[in-house]
């Protein structure tokens, strides 16, 4: 790898280019800690919203009235108020009120950390959105089916584990994509409060090297190449899923 | 060439049906939903307020006369982010639509770089765009002598309006090639040509599938204009930080306070939400 990192130093003197984050040791290191993290809470983050999203559209058909006000409640929350001050409520103002335990060597230490709560909260800003793509996907499923699971005995969780969800899944993948792309590109708000994820940590790298205009560009391509990354996987996945006469016809 | 998911999902799929969470459920539940977060703000206050009372002797101001004395400031606040969404939206549209039927045009100097524009803005994060047009644009521009001032809002809005452009492009591309091709056929044996059929008989039936993903946009942006905060704009939540610092930094204002700032927004968003839904159903049922 020698070779690369002086070739890029070298770069740096001919151009005036600074890919420090390449060639230089450490802030190598912490760009692919950074980059990871992204990784991380992308990956964190789509599994938790879906699972918000499969359960949530599940208590949405409860019979329960105040069950489901309390769903319709919490997406109209998340969906009419920006994420990023759900971010700052969750981890100031919730987080101070929580009780501090110990940190091991005599100090307290918040209960939750600040990734911890990026995680909380971006998941449950992207499930909200789930829950109601999921809902759209099960209503599309024939009643007769699943009046036809029940006159097969299947108790209402069993219908909709092994009836109605695998047909809603295939009709609100693309919905999901779109969300989970925008989950993705939403992630970068644990920057402000100081998760050390991509952004976080080219804005340090920028800050010591002065490169701005190399790390903003580095950055943008970085969050197309995940996304990229994300739009590939959940195109084989439609591929793979895909039943005949079920999902949208014609996609590209 | 990368092709991103489409933006025009059929209706019934499609993100852009918000607030419609009870559909299922009677009406009443949509109401019921509508108190359930003005209530929680009674709850946080009043739980601020108790740990307040806990963790204080001295007298301090409660957490609803900090709230009183600074919703003013804060509602100004507020009122500067309608300000950039409204500025946002309406560069961002302007020039997206054009960018749209581009993407669609006959000549490939045209639609590609239209499609790639698109792609690039519509795939980015928000919050890096805003950046990238914070830091890499010039505070003021010189011609010869004359300078011309550019403040950090003109850019917040710049940053805005490039997400904005891009989406504003898809939903035009997805909603002309939403129309059925026997519209185009009909045309043409009219007599009309490739322009006068877009502009005559396409485009004016895109209207109308294009206004409730547009008002959703209009209302994804509006939330995001806080984001500004974190490049130092002076809106809402910047001076709700300023407000929080100005009252002695005491942490247990911070949960009212943002609670203030999501009740605002909420209140803001939840009726373009509604309003969308009614339109969405509406148009949904003629096409």
């Amino acid at each position: 790898m020698q070779p690369i990192y002086d070739w890029f130093r070298d770069f740096y003197d001919r151009t005036g280019i600074n890919l420090n984050f390449i060639y230089d040791d450490f802030d190598r290191a912490r760009m692919i800690k950074g980059f990871f993290l992204t990784v991380e809470l992308a990956v964190i983050t789509i599994v938790l919203s879906v699972l918000i999203g499969v359960f949530g559209a599940w208590l949405q058909g409860s019979k329960l009235v105040w069950v489901r006000r309390i769903i319709a409640g919490f997406i109209s929350f998340f969906r009419n108020t920006p994420p990023l001050v759900q971010i700052y409520f969750f981890y100031f103002g919730v987080g101070y009120l929580l009780p501090r335990i110990p940190d091991g060597s005599g100090g307290l230490m918040p209960m939750v950390s600040s990734l911890q709560w990026a995680i909380i909260s971006l998941s449950l800003f992207a499930g909200a959105f789930n829950i109601e793509i999921f809902r759209s996907g099960i209503e599309a499923v024939p009643k007769s089916m699943v009046e036809a699971a029940t006159a097969f005995g299947f108790s209402r969780w069993q219908t909709y584990r092994l009836v109605v969800l695998p047909i809603a899944i295939r009709v609100a993948l693309p919905a999901l994509g779109n969300n989970l792309v925008n989950l993705v590109k939403t992630t970068n708000l644990a920057y402000a409060i100081a998760v050390p994820e991509l952004l976080y940590v080219s804005k340090q790298i920028w800050s010591d090297a002065t490169n701005v205009r190399e790390m903003m560009f580095f950055v943008l391509f970085a969050y197309l190449f995940l996304v990229f990354l994300l739009v590939m996987a959940l195109n084989a996945l439609e591929k793979r899923l895909s039943v005949p006469g079920f999902g949208v016809k014609g996609g590209h | 060439m990368l092709r991103f998911r489409d933006a025009f999902t059929p209706p019934s799929f499609r993100i852009a049906v918000p607030n419609d969470v009870a559909a299922g459920a009677p009406p009443r539940g949509i109401g019921c939903a509508g108190l359930f977060w003005p209530l929680l703000l009674v709850v946080v206050v009043g739980w601020s307020s108790y740990a307040m009372a806990q963790a204080a002797a001295a007298p301090k101001a409660t957490v609803f006369e900090v709230l009183v004395r600074w919703a003013p400031l804060l509602l100004w606040g507020f009122f500067f982010n309608i300000i950039i969404s409204l500025a946002a939206m309406g560069l961002g549209t302007v020039v997206g639509v054009p960018v749209g039927i581009g993407q669609i045009s006959e000549y490939r100097l045209i639609r590609w770089p239209a499609r790639v524009a698109t792609q690039i803005f519509r795939n980015s994060p928000w919050l890096v765009l805003l950046f990238l047009c914070m830091f890499l644009i010039p505070f003021e521009f010189r011609f010869g002598d004359v300078r011309i001032p550019f403040p950090d809002w003109a850019k917040a809005i710049l940053g805005f309006a490039l997400p904005v452009m891009a989406n504003t492009s898809e939903i035009v591309r997805g909603a002309v090639l939403s129309v059925p091709t026997g519209q185009w056929d009909g045309s043409s044996a009219l007599g009309l040509t490739r322009r006068q059929t877009l502009y005559l008989v396409i485009l004016p039936q895109c209207v109308k599938r294009m206004l409730p993903p547009w008002m959703n946009l209009y209302s994804l942006i509006a939330m995001s204009t806080v984001n500004a905060s974190v490049v130092g704009v002076s809106e809402m939540v910047t001076l709700t930080g300023q407000a929080h610092a100005a009252e002695g930094s005491r942490p247990e204002l911070l949960a009212p306070l943002y609670a203030f700032v999501l009740v605002c927004f909420y209140v803001y968003c939840y009726p373009i939400g509604k309003w969308t839904v009614a339109l969405e159903r509406k148009y949904g049922a003629k096409v």
